[in-house]
């Protein structure tokens, strides 16, 4: 009877156990699902950039007649942008490209027909947008990599993690705010 | 992620339990009334099956009815890029899976609601001309902010639910009262019993829908501090939803606003003047105090910036957001504003825009004169030709029929021509597609270049 009940409990205990492993791994699936989902968005997001540039270059070539090396400035960080290879390199390329492109706006504001022209508002409006989205779903993004990472490191969840080579989530940061080129005003 | 909905789940259970209890009460009672028997089932009855009734109308019906009842018309992105992007930033910057419908109403008093059952299947965010009209980019992403709040959040839901329980207490109430003074009442002889159930439904019938509304009430003002909560964590940029409420506050001044006391807690701003003043009774809290709020975040947007302006207008010890949801925040600095164009300017560009907006919203035909002039046809005038109102030129309507082709005069420009059925077909600025369809007939007309 005893070895019964004995073997009862350890049955229990092991059930018990087992769903909470199945439990704990969904929820790490769902958290690093969420991770992949913000990654895309801003991916996304910086495709839309690097399509609104030509059309921004055209329009802007023809009103600012003397900011060649702007303009070449922006066309070059695009490419690199678009060319970089791994994770690293591109998050650099794109703040380089952020960058160019507000140098490039804050030119623009000495041309009062450029900012006239119905063409060159509808892009200003939809590259401010643009860089609001990068900027938001680069916070949800990493918002969504420390609550996945705090779920890896921590115990009880940890354990499922190690035993299934979760791995943590690389934050999504640029360069910060003193390492960006102050546009510098020539006189 | 990111909801602010844990600290009052528990409240909103406890008030739908209340308001359910008030409303099977009050059934019950009227029920007594009307046969001493059986009467209390049958009472007990009927109000629930009132509720179910408004509640399955309003479920299933609620957002269409409430957004007809409002002219609610919705636009697309070409209608306006900034309004439809600034949506779009705050469903990526709350996590939604999906972005809400967007509408414009045109009424020059400046508001905005947001409704919808469940946001990651079907809502939508409903803005006025005057919003548009008075707030600057920051501002309507800050009232954007707060509209996302109270999807995320599921404060539409929430109150479509507790506004139905309300409405079918008012309604039972309502009817016995009026039963009670208007109608020939028959005796029927039960005695001391009855009377005393006779003053019980009276006090009842007067009481119960006072007693539905404060709680009703108490409850969306808490959501209101939440919702704004939310949109400071979303924009991350507390200023621009408060100088958008001072902007709106500023124009509801002084002047007497008539809507309807259904939509009122819907709105950002509790469009009844006159009921804002009473504590207990307005949907909204006092704007100032909001305001007071937000401005003294201390250059932080997290919820927990929120939390602690929270404790320092009410308190020490009152507490909004839940310890959860604290827990689950990461700090969050505030960003810098937009850069802006002159405010002057500004404003006077975005009127233009309003105006030009709902022209094509309401189907005007849009033309421009040799002289430069842009003409506006209202879509009842059915002329074939509009004089100028400034050159006096006479300006033939464009037309085209399905199958034909029209050639564009002013490509950078809204132009628009009319179908042969009659209907109004609208071309956006620098569109470049081959083709355009009519929405009256689905007839396809081919599109050309200008010369």
């Amino acid at each position: 009877m005893v070895p019964w009940i004995i073997l009862g409990v350890v049955l229990f205990i092991g059930m018990i156990g087992v769903f909470w492993m199945i439990g704990s791994y969904n929820g790490l699936v769902k958290s690093r699902n969420e991770t992949k989902n913000g990654w895309a968005q801003i991916d996304v997001q910086l495709k839309r950039r690097h399509d609104l540039i030509p059309n921004l270059i055209e329009t802007v070539r023809g009103f600012a007649t003397h900011e060649r090396q702007t303009l070449e400035n922006v066309i070059q960080a695009r490419n690199q942008a678009m060319g970089a290879g791994n994770v690293g390199d591109r998050i650099k390329a794109e703040a380089a490209l952020g960058g160019a492109l507000g140098r490039l706006m804050v030119v623009c504001e000495q041309y009062p027909d450029l900012k006239a022209n119905a063409n060159f508002l509808a892009l200003q409006e939809e590259l401010t947008s643009t860089e609001n989205k990068i900027s938001f779903s680069r916070q949800f993004y990493n918002d969504c990599v420390m609550q996945y990472n705090t779920r890896i490191e921590s115990f009880p969840s940890n354990v499922v993690a190690g035993m299934f080579q979760f791995k943590p989530g690389e934050h999504f940061q640029l360069a910060s705010e003193a390492e960006r080129e102050v546009p510098r005003v020539k006189f | 992620m990111w909801e602010a909905i844990e600290s009052n789940r528990r409240r909103s259970w406890i008030l739908i339990v209340l308001m359910g209890a008030l409303l099977l009460a009050l059934g019950a009672v009227l029920g007594r009334l009307i046969h001493p028997r059986q009467g209390l089932v049958l009472g007990v009855c009927i109000a629930s099956g009132v509720w179910l009734v408004l509640w399955l109308v309003a479920a299933f019906q609620g957002d269409r009815f409430m957004l007809t009842m409002g002219g609610a018309m919705k636009i697309e992105r070409r209608d306006s890029p900034q309004l439809w992007n600034v949506v779009e930033e705050m469903t990526i910057a709350s996590g939604s899976a999906k972005m809400p419908d967007v509408y414009v109403i045109d009424d020059e008093r400046p508001n905005a609601f947001a409704i919808g059952r469940n946001p990651e299947k079907q809502s939508a965010v409903a803005v006025t001309s005057g919003l548009l009209r008075l707030l600057d980019r920051d501002e309507l992403q800050g009232v954007i902010g707060h509209e996302m709040g109270h999807l995320k959040n599921r404060d539409s839901a929430f109150l479509v639910l507790a506004g139905v329980m309300l409405g079918a207490i008012v309604l039972l109430a309502d009817v016995f009262l009026r039963g009670m003074f208007f109608g020939r009442r028959r005796s029927r002889g039960g005695g001391d019993g009855q009377a005393v159930v006779l003053i019980l439904a009276i006090v009842l019938a007067i009481l119960a829908p006072i007693l539905a509304q404060m709680l009703y009430f108490a409850c969306s003002r808490r959501r209101e501090f939440l919702a704004d909560a939310s949109s400071a964590r979303f924009t991350r940029y507390p200023a621009g939803l408060a100088s958008a409420l001072e902007k709106i506050s500023s124009r509801y001044e002084g002047g007497k606003q008539e809507t309807n006391r259904v939509l009122a807690p819907m709105y950002i701003v509790n469009p009844m003047s006159a009921l804002a003043a009473v504590g207990l009774f307005s949907t909204h809290p006092p704007t100032g105090k909001r305001v007071q709020i937000l401005r003294g975040m201390g250059g932080g947007s997290a919820y927990a910036d929120y939390e602690a302006a929270y404790g320092k207008a009410f308190g020490q010890g009152s507490a909004l957001l839940g310890k959860r949801t604290l827990a689950a925040d990461t700090a969050a600095p505030a960003r810098a504003a937009a850069p802006k164009a002159e405010a002057k300017q500004d404003a006077v560009a975005r009127s233009k825009d309003v105006v030009q907006l709902l022209g094509r919203l309401e189907n005007f035909l849009l033309m421009t004169c040799t002289c430069g002039l842009g003409i506006k046809v209202p879509p009842e005038l059915k002329r074939d030709s509009i004089p100028c109102p400034r050159c006096g030129a006479a300006n033939p309507v464009p037309r085209a029929e399905a199958g034909g082709s029209y050639r564009r005069a002013h490509p950078a420009d809204w132009e628009s021509f009319r179908c042969a059925c009659g209907a109004t077909v609208l071309l956006g600025p620098g569109s470049t597609e081959p083709e355009a369809s009519c929405r009256a007939c689905g007839g396809s007309v081919r599109i050309e270049p200008s010369a």
